[in-house]
C-alpha cells in the first residue's frame, strides 16, 4: 500500500506492566472498548486488540495484554504476554511501540520490568498510571529525572478519568514511525534479576518520595478483613448474604416481571380463538413463546443481583483477599489459594471461570480447577434451583427473633452453593489424588493490591453487559429452542374423539416415555425427561421446556405459574432429586466447548461430561431413594 | 527447621528465615536460600521470589498470617503485599531491625 511506504501505516502499540496496573482501564479509555477491568492480578488472561485515531491524526491499533512480573512466561497468559512483545508468533512483527504501563504507587516491580524489557531492545514509553492515587497519597515521583534515569520518555496517566491519557497520546504522537527489528532477549538468571532489581530500586531511592508506605485504608481494612478468625467468618458472612440477597432483593422485581407476563398471556389468550387455526397460534404464542421464555426471563433480576455482588467484591480487592483466607482450606484439596479466584468467578458463569485459570502455571493444578469449575453453582442454575425451591421450601423466617432475618429459601439456596463448593473441592481432591498421584501443589504467591472504592460506571457497566448477555441468550438459544419443545409436544395433534389429554399424542411425549425408564429410578417423570434433553444445550433452558410442557398441558386450566404446577404434581423426593442432579449435571455446550479449547483436546472434555453426568445420576438416585425411604416419596 | 540448601548463598550468622518469623516481624533481607519446592527446582523458586521483590536490601515486614498453621502469610515487601506460604518463605533469609 502507498501509505505503508510512506510511513503513514497503522502504528501497532501494546500495552505492558505488572498484573493490576490498570492496563486494561488504559486501554477502555483509549480506545472505548469495554474489557473487564477489576482490582485483583489476572483479570486479562487473553490479548485484546482496539484501535483510535490519536489526535495528532494518527491510527493506532492497540493490543492490551495480560499483566505479568517478567517475560519468561511461566503460565499460559503470560506466554501471550511474551510472544507479543517478542514477536515470537509466526508472521506477527513485534509492536511499533511497547507502553509499559507502571502502578505509580507500587513502583519498585514495574520499574523492574521495565528494566528487562528495555534489555529486549523494543521502543518503550513509559505511563506511570494510577497517578490520582499517588498524589493523594502524597507520593512524590520526579517524572523528567526518571525519563533521564532510564532514558526513556515517561508519561503520567489517571485510567479512570477522561482526560487522563493526554500526556499519553501526546507522546504517542512524538513518538517517530520505527522500523521493523528484532527482539533480543534472553530470560534472566537470578543472578541477573537481582541485578535489575538493584538498579530499579536505585533509580526508585532517587526520584520516589514516599510518606507512609502503606495504604492507610488498606492497612485498617485488612486487620479486620485478614484476620485469622474474623477474616474466615466474614468472608462466610459475605457469601450467605450474597445468596439471601439473591432470593430477598429480586422478589419485587421478578413479581413485576412474572405478572406482567401472566397479562401478556392473558392478553394473547383473550384475543385469539381456542379452536382452528387460531388455537395454534394462541398456543405457540401462549403456550410456547410466552410460557417458555417468560419463565426464565423472571430470573434476570436474581442473576443481576448475584452479579452485583460479585463485581463489588473483584473490585473492592476482595478477591485476593479471598484466595488468601481459603488458602490453606483450597490446600486441603490439593490446590493453592489463587485456584479460589476461578471458581469464585464460577459463581457467575464457568466460561471466565475456567478462562481464569491460565493464571496457574502448574498444568495439573490447572486442569484440575478446569474440571471442577462447572460444580461451582453458576447463575444458569438461578432459574432452576429458584423454581425448584419456590415451589416446594415453604418462604418463611428459618426462625424466631434473632433469626428471623434468615430467609428459609434463602437457607436452602446457600446450602446448594455449599454442595457445590464442597464437591468442587472433593473432586479436585479425587482428581489430585487419582490422576497426579503425589504430585505436589505449585508455590501460592499472590500480589494483595490495596482496595479501591467500586467505580460506578464500571459495576453499571458489567451489570449491563451480563443483562445484555442474559436477553441474548433467552432471545436466541432459549427462544428457539422453545419453538421446537412446543412443536413437540403440540404435534400431531390428538385424533378426533380422542379421549387422553391432548398431550399424551405428541412427539414430546413419546420421547419422554422413551427415556422415562431409565429416569424412573432417579424419581424424574417423563415431562423432566423432555426437559432434560433440550437442557443439555444449557440449563435454563430445562425450566423454560418444563414451563412450556406443563403449559400445553394445563392449556384447558390456565394456570400459567409454572411453580404451582409442579408444587401440585412433583413429589418432593422429585423436587430434591431434581436439586442434586443440577448441582452436577454437565449440561452446558458452551462450557464443555471452553473445556476443550483451553485444555487443548477432546479428552478432557468428554472426562468432565461423563464424571459429571455419573455424579448427577448418582445423587439424584440417592436422594431420590433416601427422601423416599424418609416417607417423602 | 532444615532444608535442603540446593544454592547457599552468602548466610550471614545472625538470620532466619522469614517462613520462622511471627506476625508483626519486621527485617531486612540477608540473602535468599532456595530449596526444591512444590514441583519447582530450587533455582526457579529463587527467581520467583526475586521477581516478586525479595532481593537482598529490602526490608519485609510480616502483617498477616492465616488461621491454620498461621499459613499462609502476607508479607510487605517495600510498596507491595505478597502473600505466600511459610514453606516458600522459608527460602528468605532476614535479620530483625
Ligand atoms: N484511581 C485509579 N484507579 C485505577 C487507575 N487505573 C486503573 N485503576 C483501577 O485499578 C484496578 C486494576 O485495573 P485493570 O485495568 O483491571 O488492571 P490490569 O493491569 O488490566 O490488570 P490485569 O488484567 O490483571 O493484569 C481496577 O480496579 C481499576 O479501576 C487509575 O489511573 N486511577
Ligand atoms: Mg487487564
Amino acid at each position: 500500500m502507498n501509505e505503508m511506504s510512506a510511513g503513514l501505516r497503522d502504528l501497532r502499540i501494546a500495552l505492558v506492566g505488572n498484573p493490576n496496573c490498570g492496563k486494561t482501564a488504559l486501554f477502555n479509555t483509549l480506545t472505548g472498548s469495554r474489557q473487564r477491568v477489576a482490582n485483583y492480578p489476572g483479570v486479562t488472561v487473553e490479548r485484546k486488540e482496539g484501535s483510535f485515531v490519536s489526535p495528532g491524526g494518527r491510527r493506532v491499533r492497540l493490543l492490551d495484554l495480560p499483566g505479568t512480573y517478567s517475560l519468561r512466561a511461566r503460565s499460559p497468559d503470560e506466554v501471550v504476554t511474551r510472544d507479543v512483545v517478542l514477536g515470537q508468533q509466526a508472521g506477527v512483527a513485534p509492536p511499533d511501540l511497547l507502553v509499559c504501563v507502571a502502578d505509580a504507587t507500587n513502583l519498585r516491580l514495574g520499574l523492574r520490568l521495565i528494566l528487562e524489557l528495555k534489555q529486549a531492545g523494543r521502543p518503550l514509553l513509559v505511563a506511570l498510571n494510577m497517578f490520582d492515587i499517588a498524589r493523594h497519597r502524597g507520593i512524590e515521583v520526579d517524572v523528567e529525572r526518571l525519563s533521564a534515569l532510564l532514558g526513556l520518555p515517561v508519561v503520567t496517566t489517571v485510567a479512570v478519568r477522561r482526560g487522563g491519557t493526554e500526556a499519553l497520546l501526546a507522546a504517542i504522537d512524538a513518538q517517530a514511525p520505527v522500523g521493523e527489528g528484532e527482539a533480543a532477549w534472553s530470560a534472566p538468571d537470578a543472578a541477573g534479576l537481582r541485578a535489575l532489581q538493584r538498579e530499579a530500586d536505585r533509580i526508585l531511592a532517587a526520584v520516589v518520595r514516599v510518606p507512609d508506605r502503606r495504604d492507610a485504608v488498606t492497612r485498617r481494612l485488612d486487620a479486620v478483613l485478614l484476620h485469622p478468625v474474623a477474616g474466615l467468618v466474614i468472608l462466610l458472612v459475605v457469601l450467605f448474604l450474597m445468596f439471601q440477597a439473591v432470593f430477598a432483593w429480586a422478589q419485587p422485581a421478578m413479581d413485576l416481571i412474572d405478572a406482567g407476563f401472566q397479562a401478556l398471556g392473558a392478553m394473547v389468550g383473550g384475543l385469539l380463538p381456542e379452536e382452528g387455526p387460531g388455537g395454534l397460534l394462541r398456543s405457540f404464542l401462549h403456550d410456547g413463546l410466552i410460557a417458555g421464555v417468560g419463565s426464565v426471563l423472571v430470573f434476570l433480576p436474581q442473576i443481576l443481583v448475584l452479579f452485583l455482588f460479585i463485581l463489588l467484591l473483584e473490585d473492592f480487592g476482595y478477591m485476593a483477599r479471598a484466595a488468601f483466607l481459603m488458602d490453606r482450606i483450597m490446600g486441603g484439596a490439593g490446590l493453592h489459594g489463587r485456584a479460589f479466584i476461578p471458581l469464585l468467578s464460577s459463581f457467575a458463569c464457568a466460561i471466565p471461570g475456567i478462562m481464569s485459570t491460565r493464571v496457574i502455571d502448574s498444568r495439573r493444578d490447572r486442569l484440575a480447577t478446569i474440571l471442577v469449575a462447572p460444580l461451582m453453582t453458576c447463575s444458569a442454575r438461578i432459574p432452576v434451583y429458584t423454581l425448584i425451591i419456590g415451589a416446594f421450601v415453604p418462604d418463611r423466617p428459618v426462625g424466631e427473633g434473632a433469626w428471623s432475618w434468615v430467609g428459609l429459601q434463602g437457607l436452602v439456596m446457600f446450602g446448594l452453593y455449599a454442595a457445590g463448593i464442597l464437591s468442587a473441592l472433593g473432586m479436585s481432591f479425587v482428581f489430585k489424588r487419582l490422576l497426579w498421584r503425589g504430585q505436589p501443589t505449585e508455590p501460592f504467591m499472590l500480589e494483595l493490591p490495596d482496595y479501591k472504592l467500586p467505580r460506578l460506571r464500571n459495576l453499571a457497566l458489567g451489570l449491563w453487559q451480563r443483562a445484555k448477555a442474559f436477553l441474548r441468550r433467552a432471545g436466541t438459544i432459549i427462544l428457539s429452542i422453545m419453538v421446537v419443545i412446543w412443536f413437540l409436544s403440540s404435534v400431531p395433534r390428538p385424533p378426533e374423539g380422542a379421549t387422553q389429554p391432548a398431550i399424551e399424542y405428541s412427539f414430546a411425549y413419546s420421547i419422554g416415555q422413551a427415556v422415562e425408564p431409565l429416569l424412573r429410578p432417579i424419581g424424574f417423570n417423563w415431562q423432566i425427561g423432555v426437559a432434560l434433553i433440550p437442557g443439555m444445550a444449557a440449563r435454563e433452558v430445562a425450566v423454560a421446556s418444563l414451563g412450556t410442557v406443563y403449559a400445553v398441558q394445563d392449556a384447558e386450566e390456565d394456570t400459567a405459574q409454572l411453580g404451582q404446577a409442579l408444587a401440585g404434581r412433583w413429589s418432593l423426593a422429585t423436587a430434591l432429586a431434581f436439586l442434586a442432579w443440577y448441582v452436577f449435571a454437565p449440561q452446558c455446550v458452551a462450557t464443555l466447548s471452553v473445556i476443550r479449547r483451553e485444555t487443548g483436546g477432546q479428552r478432557w472434555m468428554w472426562f468432565s461430561f461423563g464424571y459429571m453426568l455419573a455424579l448427577a445420576y448418582l445423587a439424584a438416585f440417592v436422594t431420590y431413594q433416601v427422601a423416599r425411604a424418609l416417607g417423602v416419596g | 527447621m532444615s532444608f535442603i540448601a540446593d544454592a547457599v548463598l552468602t548466610e550471614p550468622s545472625a538470620a532466619l528465615d522469614l517462613g520462622a518469623a511471627p506476625r508483626g516481624f519486621r527485617g531486612r533481607i540477608r540473602g535468599l536460600r532456595a530449596f526444591a519446592s512444590g514441583g519447582l527446582p530450587a533455582e526457579e523458586l529463587e527467581r520467583r521470589l526475586l521477581e516478586l521483590g525479595f532481593v537482598e536490601g529490602a526490608e519485609v515486614e510480616l502483617l498477616h498470617q492465616g488461621l491454620f498453621g498461621r499459613d499462609p502469610i502476607a508479607i510487605r515487601v517495600d510498596s507491595a503485599t505478597i502473600a505466600l506460604r511459610r514453606r516458600e518463605a522459608a527460602a528468605v533469609l532476614v535479620e530483625p531491625i
